[in-house]
């Protein structure tokens, strides 16, 4: 098992967003600023490592037959605590991310990795699966906040590059989520075929 | 007058997908073909209502009175699975045709956020138990209504030819973009 390549797994060849188009809903509802994808992505990696290591050294405990329940009371304390450590310690960032901290629990993302990976390796690799990947989803996230906020707003992560009123709106609204994700994964689509 | 509003700014002008962006996974995957997203939209509207219903109660009844508010998340996902199952058994049992239209689907709704979504979301606005049920039915069908849509031109567009790196995914959610934007024209009608 080579470690590092366990690692950089997640980051390039699997990434979540770009290539296996896992977890749309919060990509697409939290990336309103490079900030809040940033935080999204850190809040959703912090749960993914914490479910993988504790999946992964429970594996041999829980019965085949109710896995999936079992492995979605684990990944559901994670986000239960996760949401009070936000409310307490980063009140700003829960209030604007809002309804998207519990419903972690759903994205596909967390249980892919838990069933695919966790469930068939030891802790410490599930431990850096976990990382590779949470940082994948964290960098596309963190990404497409940017381009978002750029185009809309003329900011990247509140640094001025251009006036407000040159920024087109529509990319901070619902449609340019669409669009600025469609966009970015039909350029890293280019890119991979040229490398091909 | 209330339950109307509700309505229509659940189905039109916050619309589950294409405002909310709840429901991603459901939207872009099964909405190849007009029939199945009909199928889907059904089996969410089925779900959608009942777990809103239970879970509400729940809340009102064990969670708020016991200051158990914070088993919300673990409380609402075990209660969603739970449901989902059943409601899969019952309809077999009962409906043999039904289950044959919705079958397929139905696992696949424990995954979906929209349902987790609209639970929360109800408790959160603090609604009457009637609004919320009502919430529930009406953001179902503006599900239904944007997976629809969004099949029916996708129907259309798997006769076009693209440029390669655009093919699929890339299109699909640029298409939903235009579909976004058509629907922002109803903002500032409630």
């Amino acid at each position: 098992m080579n470690y590092l390549k366990t690692f950089t797994n997640g980051l390039l060849k699997e990434n979540p967003t770009f290539v296996l188009l896992l977890g749309m809903c919060p990509t697409l509802g939290t990336t309103t600023s490079g900030m809040n994808g940033l935080g999204m992505g850190l809040a959703t990696a912090f749960v993914l490592i914490c479910s993988n290591i504790v999946i992964s050294i429970l594996k041999r405990l829980i019965p085949d037959k109710v896995h999936i329940p079992a492995y979605i009371v684990i990944i559901a304390t994670f986000v239960t605590i996760l949401q009070m450590v936000m409310e307490a310690y980063m009140p700003a960032l829960y209030e604007s991310l809002g309804l998207f901290i519990p419903l972690i629990v759903v994205n596909c993302i967390v249980l892919g990795r838990a069933e695919s990976f966790a469930a068939k390796n030891n802790p410490f690799a599930s431990f850096l699966d976990g990382a590779g990947i949470g940082l994948g989803f964290t960098f596309a996230l963190t990404l497409l906040g940017s381009v978002r906020e750029l185009l809309g707003t003329g900011n990247i992560f509140s640094f001025r590059l251009f006036p407000e009123n040159y920024g087109m709106l529509i990319f901070v609204l619902a449609p340019g989520a669409f669009i600025a994700l469609g966009y970015l994964i039909a350029i890293i689509n280019k890119l991979k075929s040229k490398n091909a | 007058m209330t339950y109307i509003l509700i309505f229509i700014s659940a189905v039109f002008v916050n619309n589950i997908v294409l405002s909310q962006f709840l429901g991603i996974c459901p939207f872009l995957g099964v909405s190849k073909k007009i029939d199945t997203a009909l199928g889907m939209g059904a089996a969410v509207a089925f779900v959608m209502t009942i777990s809103t219903l239970v879970t509400y109660l729940i809340q009102k009844t064990i969670l708020d009175p016991f200051g158990l508010g914070f088993l919300q998340t673990i409380t609402f996902i075990l209660v969603i699975a739970f449901l989902v199952q059943l409601v899969e058994i019952i309809v077999k049992k009962i409906s043999p045709a039904l289950y044959q239209a919705l079958g397929v689907f139905l696992p696949l709704i424990s995954t979906n956020c929209a349902i987790l979504g609209v639970a929360i979301m109800v408790i959160q606005k603090d609604m009457t138990l009637i609004e919320s049920v009502v919430f529930a039915i009406s953001t179902a069908i503006g599900f239904g209504l944007a997976l629809v849509l969004f099949a029916g031109i996708r129907e259309q567009l798997a006769l076009v030819k693209l440029p390669k790196g655009m093919e699929g995914t890339p299109t699909a959610l640029i298409v939903a973009g235009l579909l976004a934007m058509a629907f922002m024209g109803f903002s500032g009608v409630v």
